[in-house]
């Protein structure tokens, strides 16, 4: 019994000594390699550009989208139109456009339009002669309000039924962005 | 009492029939006397002394059978008539294919005197060799399975799961991250033995917080002269893959013993009725070896066994968001269906375990005993995400856990009390990755604890033992972690642990959130035997569990599942009062066994859906720690009968209640009531032949919360309200399974024993309450094992 309570004082010791590295050692940040904070289409006709935006600088965290809309859709207008995504909580902010070019085949962007807002057509291809989405053409109709959701799948079965035209129902994948953005044609 | 007992026994036997008394000696092949052995006739039982040596008094004249049995032998039966004393000697033989079958249980192998064990034995443990732990305690009744898919199983314990059920590896508790619903026990199933359950808290002397029970997974402890080996195939149709395991062990009772066991394991693709589970595979390879040196005094052992493992995670159940998460549950058919394959692409587990631990067994006396044990665990967890840059194939989240456990356990016994007292010391450090490009779901740190335990038994009589135990433990949690300062505004955090800031770096605030526990757990309780077999066990148990680091600090989005899962600062020790009793009836040809129970549990720590939130990815499911308090009832059932010699009967039932008392609603994630028959045919002319037909019932769960949320997700290109429906259980379910076996005696000392079994049947579709890919896929459907068993 005595040994017993030798040894126990003597653990006792031993935790106490472990506890009591207090120095504080700050661990690398984690750099968000995965994050897309910035989600931006940017619609050209001439003069006339439009700037629509979804940023959410805190990534996973509680904080929801600022969205922004900079400049005026215009009716019956066609539109050349692009995405950009950014990873903004970083400086310089990292453009993850680049990434989706270089692995075109597995990405695929898709644009849904409130109904009676017009048609949204890809023009670029990736070297299957399938379609990614980082460029479109946008024809407006008549004037109306309200959203285009753009949302960027990775690895979609891109030839699987109306993927190739745009039409995100069948096309799998795994979501890496989704944002909405409201539509106001003038 | 004793005394006034006998003295009517006396009484009565004077005017019974003319009684008589059947004595012997047993002895081995060697002609050396045998102790313990079980010897049983008419109704009555004792065991052999040092000697050999046994009698058995007050017996009838007439027709009798005698029966002695011992594990790893042989039993021995003979029929006798009695009409005056007798003398029946019997020598015992050893059976090598049983030697490993569970121990008869001496009274000093048993953990808890007011506690039944539940006991699962070898071959069944064998039957179960390419599966999980998880999968063969289901075999106990009240004890079932959590999953995630197939591969990865985690045992409930009359509804209490993960963190509150204890796993002990050779007596020393596993430390395998396993806080995770997804994070399967670290164990390869063929390095065990014998599995004993604990349903609650009462084995004290493992810890003070198994509010749900323990689960010991015990080496082989016969210490006879022998050599024995075994090797076995297995081969499943589902999953088009299979196992292998060799084992040798060398036992002596004197000098030298040692043991290895090595295992593997490779599947591909499961398939439901109707469609592939794409990315289902697994793999593993294991090692285990022991080595023991026995002296007269001093039994040391060194163990180390190794686990590794690969898991693929169901392509399906990788959402992106609750739009996907809608899609799935509605459309009630996965979104990825692809051709049958070995590969395991990501998202995947690997997991890697090293335990090593070495002990000294001191004898003191001949009644008392010193261990002193130390072990170290090491656990390495990757999980890979499928990642927007295909070529970066590192892990999502990479864990490194490192334990060291110290204990001295102190072990005697004087008169009629026996005494069990021990101190134990946890050393722990996990560490978190920072360079895998995703912030890491738990943080680094480390995690110390003490704790001092007592245990007491009085034996009142031959057929009343009483137990008391105490146990207290202290330990302190120290991590360092990044929060977001959204995040930690949102949790409310500023008011109570702003000194836990450290540093601002960006958008997160660097901390060290430390915090210390001190817990008591009790333990009060007696096991009655009564003539006819009736055995009562009663007891009363006070047990209470710190947060674990996920329920603390649990953080971001849980990329596997698609969910975000939110740890709280503010969590408290949750604190469980259980009352339990089992009462056992074994007759020579049917038995029973009944396990009431009911358990409060204070500041009940659970995971509760809370709505979603939105991130660039569209909106996703949050589920966040919680508490209440909470009432856990239940019942469980098992009743086994021989009917017509070759046949017997099997029934085990479990049903348990959950409810949320401070919101007066149910719990989640309850097991239904669940209903296992089966139907045994046994031949033992034709080569040993077993036939089991199983039947598996397992009812809908109607007793849930609702926690449906809604959302706004698109349909038809526009924005639409709809409700998540998460809450609602599946249907339940029905399966058949069929096993049977043939045994060949290959030589005197060895056999071969084929087994070919079918799992599901009827190629059920069907949905788990308890799975957390229910949203997404079905189980397995049918499988047919063909195992190849050589023990030599």
């Amino acid at each position: 019994m005595k040994n017993l309570k030798n040894i126990s004082l003597a653990l006792l010791g031993l935790l106490v000594i472990s506890c009591n590295n207090d120095e504080v050692v700050v661990p690398p940040v984690t750099n968000e390699e995965e994050l897309i904070t910035t989600v931006k289409v940017t619609l050209t006709n001439g003069s006339n550009s439009i700037v629509l935006q979804s940023k959410d600088l805190d990534g996973d965290g509680p904080n929801a989208p600022v969205v922004t809309v900079v400049g005026n859709i215009l009716a019956n207008t066609t539109y050349v139109g692009s995405v950009q995504f950014l990873n903004e909580s970083v400086n310089p902010a990292d453009n993850i456009t680049e990434e989706i070019l270089a692995e075109d085949e597995d990405h695929q962007i898709f644009y849904q339009l409130s109904s009676g807002l017009g048609t949204i057509t890809y023009t670029d291809n990736d070297s299957n002669n399938k379609p990614v989405g980082l460029g479109f053409t946008y024809q407006t109709n008549a004037v109306g309000t309200g959203n285009l959701v753009v949302t960027l799948r990775h690895l979609p079965s891109k030839s699987a039924p109306g993927v190739a035209s745009g039409n995100i129902a069948n096309a799998g994948g795994s979501t890496d962005a989704e944002v909405t953005l409201p539509i106001t044609i003038q | 009492m004793r005394f006034i007992f006998s003295f009517l026994f006396g009484l009565v036997s004077l005017f019974a029939y003319s009684q008589f008394q059947v004595s012997g000696k047993v002895v081995n092949k060697f002609n050396e006397p045998m102790e313990n052995i079980h010897v049983h006739t008419h109704g009555k039982t004792t065991s052999t002394d040092v000697n050999g040596n046994y009698t058995i008094y007050n017996l009838k004249e007439g027709n009798h059978v005698i029966e002695f049995s011992f594990s790893g032998y042989f039993s021995f039966k003979q029929k006798y008539f009695l009409k005056s004393n007798l003398i029946i000697n019997a020598v015992m033989i050893i059976n090598e294919t049983q030697i490993e079958e569970v121990a008869i249980q001496s009274k000093n192998s048993n953990v808890t005197k007011s506690q039944k064990e539940n006991v699962i034995s070898k071959s069944t443990i064998e039957r179960y060799g390419s599966q999980n732990l998880g999968d063969v305690l289901k075999e106990i009744a009240g004890v079932s399975a959590l999953k995630t898919g197939n591969s990865i199983v985690k045992p409930i314990i009359n509804g209490l799961h993960s963190n509150r059920v204890v796993t002990l590896n050779h007596g020393i508790r596993i430390e395998d991250q396993q806080w995770g619903i997804e994070h399967a026990p670290n164990i390869d199933i063929n390095s065990i033995q014998k599995i004993k359950v604990i349903k609650g808290s009462a084995a004290l002397q493992y810890g003070g917080d198994a509010i749900g029970g323990v689960v010991l997974l015990e080496p082989n402890l016969i210490k006879t002269d022998t050599l024995i080996g075994k090797t076995m195939f297995s081969l499943h149709s589902n999953g088009r893959g299979g196992s292998a395991a060799t084992s040798l062990f060398r036992t002596k009772e004197k000098g030298l013993n040692w043991n290895f066991n090595a295992s593997m394991k490779y599947f591909g693709d499961r398939e439901t009725k109707n469609y592939v589970l794409s990315n289902s595979g697994n793999r593993e390879q294991n090692f285990s070896g022991g080595l023991s040196y026995q002296l007269a005094k001093h039994s040391m052992s060194m163990y180390y066994s190794l686990y590794n493992s690969q898991v693929g995670i169901l392509k399906a159940s990788h959402i992106g968001n609750t739009n996907d998460l809608y899609n799935a549950i509605v459309n009630f058919q996965p979104a990825v269906i692809e051709d049958f394959t070995y590969n395991l692409a990501h998202p995947k587990q690997e997991a890697t375990h090293h335990f090593l631990k070495f002990q000294d067994h001191i004898s003191l006396t001949d009644f008392s005993s010193l261990d002193v044990v130390y072990s170290f665990q090491w656990n390495n967890r990757k999980e890979f995400d499928v990642r927007r840059n295909s070529q970066n194939t590192n892990a999502a989240l990479d864990l490194d856990l490192k334990t060291h456990i110290f204990k001295v356990d102190f072990q005697t016994q004087k008169g009629k009390f026996e005494l069990k007292n021990g101190v134990n010391l946890f050393l722990q450090n996990n560490e978190a990755n920072p360079f895998t490009g995703v912030r890491p779901l738990i943080p680094t740190f480390s995690k110390n604890e003490i704790g001092f335990y007592g245990v007491t038994n009085y034996n009142f009589s031959e057929t009343l033992v009483f137990e008391l135990g105490g146990r207290l433990d202290f330990s302190t949690i120290e991590a360092s972690k990044y929060y977001l300062k959204s995040r930690w505004n949102e949790r409310n955090y500023d008011e109570e642990f702003s000194s836990f800031i450290q540093s601002e770096v960006g958008n997160q605030y660097f901390t060290k959130p430390k915090f210390n526990y001190v817990n008591f757990s009790g333990n009060i309780g007696f096991k009655k035997t009564f003539h006819h077999d009736y055995i009562w066990y009663f007891n009363m148990n006070f047990a209470s569990r710190n947060p674990n680091v996920s329920e603390l600090f649990s953080d971001g989005l849980h990329h596997s599942n698609g969910q975000i899962e939110l740890g709280d600062m503010k969590i408290q020790q949750e604190k469980s009062f259980k009352i339990a009793s089992t009462i056992i009836k074994s007759w020579q040809q049917t038995g029973f066994e009944i396990h009431p129970y009911l358990n409060f549990i204070n500041d009940f720590i659970f995971l509760k859906p809370k709505g979603f939130e939105t991130t660039i990815r569209g909106a996703f499911p949050v589920w966040s720690f919680e508490q209440t308090n909470a009432v856990l009832s239940g019942i469980d059932i098992a009743f086994n009968a021989v009917i017509l010699k070759k046949w017997s009967y099997n029934v085990g039932a479990a049903y348990v209640n959950g409810w949320d008392a401070s919101n007066h609603k149910h719990l989640i994630d309850v097991p239904p009531l669940k209903i296992m028959n089966g139907f045994k045919w046994h031949e033992k002319n034709w080569c040993n032949f077993k036939a089991e037909v199983k039947n598996e019932w397992v009812f809908t769960q109607n007793q849930f919360p609702n926690y449906n949320f809604s959302a706004n997700i698109i349909q038809n290109n526009q924005l639409v309200a709809i409700e998540v429906p998460i809450s609602e259980p599946p249907k339940g379910y029905n399966l058949w399974h069929f096993y049977s076996e043939i045994q060949f005696e290959t030589s005197k000392k060895t056999n071969l024993v084929i087994a070919f079994s079918i799992d599901n049947l009827t190629n059920e579709a069907y949905r788990d309450y308890l799975n957390r890919q229910r949203f997404f896929v079905d189980e397995m459907g049918r499988n047919f094992q063909v195992q190849i068993k050589f023990n030599y």
